[in-house]
């Protein structure tokens, strides 16, 4: 049933009660972000060229247009997710101290979930009204 | 089973550990792989830039600090790294999902696709980096 009785761990007495059910969730969102960046950032880095050298007005102008601020929305959104976890994978790998490891995947959290309420909200200004 | 109790008591084992990194001579392929993660951490910092970047363009008065930042030295010096970084880290995520099918793991394969990464990161930057100076006539 198991290896040799000396090298049991907590673990062996948790396998018996099967999984929580949600264990590949983020290996699954960490791919499909993945597939969507790479659209997405070309695109972004096309809408950044195209704004060099322009004044602020005509940089509200474009990036307030519908296409051009839904593409830069999903690409937030998108891009935030993947470096949620990405870091979260770091910390995870680095960090060992329960409490340490604990604060830090919160604060990455948090975060993540700023930077992306900035650029939400400084793209909707641009999108809705000044 | 009857002795699971008194086993539990027993003070943990030391179980062997495998060597770390500054066992192994470095090669491409670890190169890259710690490169993949390095370009992802900058990533997630220079998102900041993305975030104040769009917060500036939806400020009449706030635009002009971002473009004397995106126009001095030091901040064309950290464009080109997130640039580099971006480009290296996607080039690297397609490389990742061509191992998630199964396919790539072969000697010269590997080696090929990680010298692929850097040639091509590189190349697309320094080209991109080239077309924005030429078209903003700016040297």
């Amino acid at each position: 049933m198991s290896g040799p009785a000396h090298i049991r761990t907590p673990l062996a007495r948790v396998r018996g009660f099967g999984t929580a059910k949600s264990g590949t969730r983020d290996f699954w969102r960490q791919r499909l972000t993945a597939v969507a960046n790479i659209p997405l950032t070309i695109a972004a880095v096309i809408i950044l060229i195209t704004l060099l050298g322009r004044n602020q007005a005509a940089t509200a102008q474009i990036l307030g247009s519908p296409a051009v601020a839904i593409i830069l929305l999903l690409f937030i959104g998108s891009t935030v997710t993947h470096m949620k976890i990405g870091m979260q994978v770091i910390i995870e790998d680095y960090v060992h101290d329960e409490s340490a490891k604990l604060t830090l995947v919160m604060a990455n959290t948090f975060f993540c979930v700023t930077v992306g309420a900035v650029a939400v909200y400084a793209l909707l200004k641009l999108s809705f009204g000044l | 089973m009857a002795d699971t109790r008194s086993l539990e008591r027993r003070p943990p084992v030391e179980r062997p550990l495998s060597p770390h990194l500054q066992i192994y001579k470095p090669t491409l392929t670890m190169m890259m792989s710690i490169v993949h993660r390095i370009t992802g951490a900058a990533l997630y910092f220079g998102t900041l830039l993305v975030a104040w970047w769009l917060l500036a363009a939806a400020s009449p008065t706030g635009y002009g600090r971002f473009q004397w930042f995106a126009s001095s030295w030091i901040g064309r010096l950290i464009l080109f790294g997130y640039t580099w970084a971006l480009i290296h880290h996607m080039l690297g995520g397609v490389r990742h999902l061509i191992w998630d099918t199964g396919r790539g793991f072969g000697p010269s394969e590997r080696e090929w696709l990680a010298a692929a990464n850097l040639i091509g990161s590189i190349t697309i930057t320094v080209l991109l980096w080239i077309f924005v100076l030429l078209t903003m006539g700016v040297g």
